[in-house]
């Protein structure tokens, strides 16, 4: 299908202004601010159908009527910390189509009311922070950001902010605290972002991929929208592919493709070998198998199998992957990402990481097992944000399908250890 | 002193929110960039020019990964080797380059040049193995491919980093 996301693979130079112009750039933004109140544009978005493109899927439209209505300062923020271990997309957007970026984020505070817009970029994302931040120049110097912008009453500025590195900062109240210069930490909700949130004002917090694809919506209308994907979950998506795949890269496709045409379309598996299993939300998602690639790219596709879209990032790993190591590797992960602030979390992906550690490495008893899923049932749904429960699942799920391998390793474990006491009895004392 | 240094970009910076504290990100990249790592100085001086507790920026300092809490090297090579990279190949990556440098990873070479960590998804996945070098993405990587990164690297004059781009653009009118 043509990119209506990653347009800049159809259009050379997307990223200058006058190239974006060329191809409808900004007539979203026009369109909003001469034509339609922001309700009128809430109205659309919420139409469309839009959901969070980082992976919660929560309808953007309806986010934004949370916004009190009124005067008062309101935020509306911009999600680029993108850390979610196989997701990538965020990075080209920003990179290779800014604008459509920021016209997004521009519409959307028109809708709320918002003066301020600031985008929270990772730290790590030095290369295509400057991308955008060239793109932000040109934007200001065309009047599409600033005072009274296309002449209308309507002012708006728009900061990149760097994060240094720690993936809770994509969660959004950690991001907002992070934003403040505290430390990346999530708070209790309520309070709600949409009623108390960066500098206890009214703020949205937006994924990137989410924003950009509201200046299409304005633009071509809701139904054009909701002709794609599927009923409820209309739409493209951009598919991170990564792994064991012949061309790892980001895909955009329409919501509803199925799993195994995202790994053909990515080249099927690399060297021609079977497959194993995959992740379809990066770290956070549990790992299906082959039984579930028939199911569809939807936000709902994989609840039957047990798994979530989440923000679409596919990590695909073939016959030879060791899915104990593979469980090892993301816990590892969690444990260095947890914030600290809930003990189920940071005590239990201490112990589970210690706990899985020695079941790799060939020291692990079958009780192991049994403690390592006792430890994670502690953790999930006992945390102030979803990376508690996010943690549990690599292990989880490669448990329940791959009961095997972890046999294998603690049997070994069980051998390895008679023939070390045979040969303790056979030293002479 | 970053604040006589950089006081058109940090005035800059601080326009940007309605709090000083909001800052103390930006700046202690700015303080990196200057001490090399977040020295007792480079903190002490975050601190003092937002009026906050030294302490705070210690912990920040401690929290965010991008912040080195000691001296390294003139380059840092920040290889990812998480579970899509090493996928492809990151973790025998990760031994060679140590096997090249010398070094294990968080140490530094004698001669002060390279600093070798192994660190969380940068976001590349699709290119890896993939590593960042003070704050630049090297992608697609292999042995021939990290030579010639080592030998750029070693002649390389002082050409302006991504964070005095970045930076510079605190000035924007």
């Amino acid at each position: 299908m043509a990119h209506h996301l990653l347009r800049h693979r159809d259009i050379p130079d997307l990223h200058k202004i006058e190239v974006y112009r060329e191809h409808g750039g900004y007539e979203g933004l026009r369109k909003a601010l001469t034509e339609m109140t922001p309700q009128d544009v809430i109205g659309v978005v919420r139409s469309s159908g839009l959901r969070g493109r980082g992976g919660a899927g929560f309808p953007t439209g309806v986010k934004w009527s949370f916004i009190p209505k009124g005067p008062g300062d309101k935020y509306v923020v911009i999600n680029t910390d993108e850390s979610e271990t196989g997701t990538f997309k965020d990075r080209e957007l920003s990179e290779r189509n800014p604008h459509q970026v920021i016209e997004g984020a521009i519409i959307a505070a028109y809708a709320i009311g918002a003066k301020t817009i600031y985008n929270y970029f990772r730290g790590e994302f030095m290369d295509a922070a400057y991308a955008m931040e060239e793109a932000l120049r040109e934007a200001y110097d065309a009047g599409f950001l600033g005072e009274n912008i296309l002449g209308t009453d309507f002012s708006c500025d728009f900061y990149c902010h760097y994060g240094a590195g720690a993936y809770i900062c994509g969660e959004e109240t950690a991001l907002i605290n992070s934003l403040q210069g505290e430390l990346g930490q999530p708070w209790s909700k309520p309070p709600f972002p949409a009623v108390e949130g960066l500098y206890r004002k009214p703020t949205v917090v937006n994924n990137t991929e989410t924003l950009a694809n509201v200046p299409l919506i304005l633009v071509n209308g809701a139904e054009w929208y909701t002709s794609m994907g599927t009923e409820k979950s209309p739409g493209m998506k951009i598919v991170c592919m990564s792994g064991h795949v012949e061309h790892p890269g980001n895909y955009e496709v329409e919501m509803g493709v199925t799993y195994r045409e995202l790994i053909e379309m990515a080249g099927g598996v690399r060297g021609g070998k079977k497959f194993k299993a995959l992740l379809p939300s990066g770290g956070s998602g549990p790992v299906i198998t082959e039984s579930a690639l028939d199911a569809p790219l939807t936000y709902e596709g994989l609840t039957p199998h047990g798994s979530v879209m989440g923000s679409a990032s596919v990590i695909v790993m073939d016959e030879s992957t060791d899915m104990v190591w593979a469980a090892l590797k993301m816990l590892h992960f969690f444990k260095h990402e947890s914030c600290g602030k809930c003990t189920p979390c940071r005590e239990g992906t201490f112990w589970m990481e210690k706990l899985l550690h020695r079941i790799y490495e060939g020291h692990g008893t079958p009780q192991d097992v049994q403690t390592l899923e006792n430890v994670a049932n502690q953790i999930g749904g006992r945390t102030l944000c979803a990376l508690g429960d996010f943690a549990i699942n690599p292990v989880l799920a490669t448990i329940k399908h791959f009961p095997e391998e972890y046999r294998a390793k603690v049997q070994g474990a069980s051998n390895g250890q008679v023939k070390k006491a045979a040969a303790k009895t056979a030293v002479p004392s | 002193m970053i604040a006589e240094k950089y006081s058109k970009e940090i005035e800059g910076i601080l326009a940007r929110f309605p709090t000083k504290k909001s800052a103390v990100l930006p700046l202690m990249h700015l303080a990196q960039h200057e001490y090399g790592y977040m020295s007792e100085e480079a903190k002490r001086e975050v601190a003092e020019i937002l009026g906050l507790d030294p302490t705070h920026v210690l912990s920040l300092a401690g929290f965010y990964s991008l912040y080195y809490e000691e001296p390294v090297g003139k380059y840092v090579l920040e290889i990812c080797n998480d579970l899509a990279c090493a996928l492809r190949g990151a973790d025998e990556f990760v031994e060679m380059a140590s096997r090249k440098l010398g070094i294990p990873v968080d140490g530094t070479t004698e001669d002060g040049l390279f600093t070798l960590k192994t660190v969380m998804c940068l976001g590349a996945c699709d290119r890896a193995p993939m590593l960042q070098c003070n704050l630049r993405f090297e992608e697609n990587l292999d042995e021939e491919k990290f030579d010639q990164l080592l030998a750029r690297l070693r002649q390389e004059t002082d050409e302006p980093s991504v964070v005095e781009k970045i930076v510079s653009y605190a000035n924007r009118e």
